[in-house]
């Protein structure tokens, strides 16, 4: 675990330099440690991929003593994780965590309709992984993902897990609007346009879930470390669902 | 009370200081450009310094009130009213801001405050997403705003020592501390000038001038970002992130505007200069300070002079 400053508002804690399953265990278990603990003068704890960013208030640290608030942030951080390390042993080595997690952790299932107007690049996948269009459909709904990263739009799920055989570039022209709900393939990674936003990912299909809505709280339907399974629908099931 | 938009300007939309609490969920921090700006205009009007009020740029709104009320005007210079000093404004009188002459925001507070629905948590108009503020959008011709009643009500007619306000300038230098990747890019970004381009909006500027190049090209994770970050493209131009930045991004971060040095930022357009020193983060930190303790005389000061 180390840490370096984001500017004078922010640290950031890395916990591995890999994405892999394992960092994230290690992200997921700082995030729950942090906010069990709900520091005063924590404003926001953004998680992603191998990094947890805690966002502070320097004055409200600055009052604590003579160390310079940055340094009693760090501080107050490690303590955390030393606190946890003592009464749950083997929490950060993630294996605890992890099991822990399994049991406890929801599926969220999110229905998709491939291919046709809502998945216009079904066929580029397709083509560039030598697989029908029917076996790219199964491996994509087959596969168990967990998302390691919200951003880039509010909401906006990078989901881990893809199969390597799916992995494909992004447009070298990004479309300037996609519609709300689609499911993207970006290289390794997979995701879902939560509202209508530019984007260069291929668009292989359509969920008919709202995954981000500012008048809801939480406004994400999906966090950090949550798990995803992707179910077929059939076109009529997706504009029944509507 | 109401405020009736007559002319929308340029790009008007209502901000106050922001949406802290939701970046986990990807929802950036908004608010107020040039933060400082708004928190002296609202308390030139008796308001807290977080309510909501008029981000204006470039080219102002015209408006009206149904009421009379106090209005005040944060900002660097504006061609038909004058910064930092409470106005009164009777019923029914057209209160107009003409063109930005210097600096790029002005915030056009009103005794009370704009009341728009909050939107987690925050008045501040995201445009991207299209939440926040009125209807998620930049104000037009006829739009009508509601104001909260006043809570104070101001004394006299007098403005602030302008020595309290930040350095504004159409060329800058800018206070940074370093960022993750700084050693990687050595000391270009402080050898010369760079200029404001014109792609820049609320969501970062965009920096022409020297290329930054990495001396590395190891693929970067993405992790959290936020606004003063100084982000590098592969095209070799820096982004300095603003009030609309994402919340994780992947560009290697050269360096981060200290945040007293924010307001300095988001008062240049298209065509300034800015120079870039480098500052250590305890020196950051302690300037911060300095920026809140300043409010925090203003705040003692101002209390006098409302009943």
């Amino acid at each position: 675990m180390t840490f370096a400053p984001l500017g004078d508002h922010a640290v950031v804690v890395m916990l591995g330099a890999s994405v892999d399953e394992a960092v994230l265990m290690r992200v997921r278990a700082l995030v729950a440690v942090l906010e069990n603990g709900r520091t005063a003068g924590f404003s926001d704890i953004v998680a992603a991929y191998a990094t947890v960013t805690v966002f502070y208030d320097p004055a409200v640290f600055g009052k604590r003593g003579e160390a310079a608030p940055y340094d009693e942030v760090c501080r107050v951080i490690a303590d955390a994780v030393a606190k946890t390390e003592t009464s749950w042993p083997g929490l950060f080595s993630f294996g605890r965590f992890n099991r822990v997690e399994r049991e406890v952790a929801a599926v969220v299932e999110i229905p998709v309709c491939y291919g046709g107007e809502l998945g216009p690049d079904l066929e580029v996948v397709a083509k560039h992984s030598g697989l029908p269009e029917s076996e790219v459909i199964a491996a994509h709904s087959g596969a168990n993902y967990q998302v390691h990263a919200v951003g880039f739009s509010p909401g906006f799920p990078y989901l881990g897990g893809l199969p390597e055989k799916l992995r494909t570039p992004r447009r070298a022209t990004p479309r300037t609007s996609v519609p709300a709900g689609s499911v993207g393939i970006g290289w390794t990674q997979t995701g879902i346009y939560p509202l209508v936003s530019p984007g260069g990912w291929q668009l292989i299909g359509c969920a008919p879930l709202v995954l981000f809505d500012a008048r809801r709280n939480p406004p994400a339907l999906l966090r950090v470390g949550d798990r995803v399974k992707f179910k077929a629908i059939t076109p009529e099931e997706f504009a029944a669902w509507k | 009370m109401e405020m009736r938009i007559l002319r929308g300007g340029m790009q008007t939309t209502v901000q106050d200081l922001g949406r802290p609490g939701h970046r986990a969920a990807g929802v950036p921090l908004s608010g107020a450009m040039d933060p400082f700006a708004l928190r002296v205009a609202n308390l030139l009007v008796g308001n807290p310094e977080n309510a909501a009020a008029l981000e204006c740029t470039l080219v102002g709104p015209e408006l009206e009130f149904s009421a009379e009320t106090v209005v005040a005007l944060g900002g660097v210079e504006w061609e038909c009213m004058p910064s930092w000093k409470p106005l009164r404004v009777p019923a029914g009188e057209r209160v107009r801001l003409g063109g930005c002459l210097r600096g790029c925001r002005g915030y056009l507070t009103v005794a009370g405050g704009i009341e728009v629905e909050a939107v987690l948590g925050s008045r501040s108009t995201y445009l991207r997403a299209g939440f926040g503020g009125h209807e998620g959008r930049a104000l037009r011709d006829g739009d009508m705003l509601a104001v909260l009643a006043a809570a104070r009500q101001v004394g006299n007619n007098w403005r602030i020592d302008e020595r309290v306000l930040p350095a504004y300038s159409a060329g800058p230098t800018v206070r940074v501390i370093r960022g993750a990747q700084a050693d990687e890019f050595g000391a270009a970004l402080f050898e010369t000038e760079f200029k404001i381009s014109a792609q820049s909006d609320r969501m970062g500027l965009r920096l022409t001038g020297a290329k930054l190049m990495r001396t590395s090209a190891e693929e970067l994770v993405s992790s959290a970002v936020a606004p003063g970050t100084v982000q590098v493209p592969p095209d070799g131009h820096p982004i300095v992130l603003m009030a609309d930045a994402q919340t994780i991004g992947g560009y290697p971060q050269a360096a981060h505007v200290i945040s007293a040095d924010l307001p300095l930022m988001a008062q240049l357009r298209p065509g300034d200069a800015v120079r870039f020193a480098e500052v250590t983060l305890v020196e950051a930190q302690r300037l911060a300070f300095a920026a809140e303790h300043t409010l925090a005389l203003l705040r003692e000061g101002l209390a006098q002079k409302f009943r």
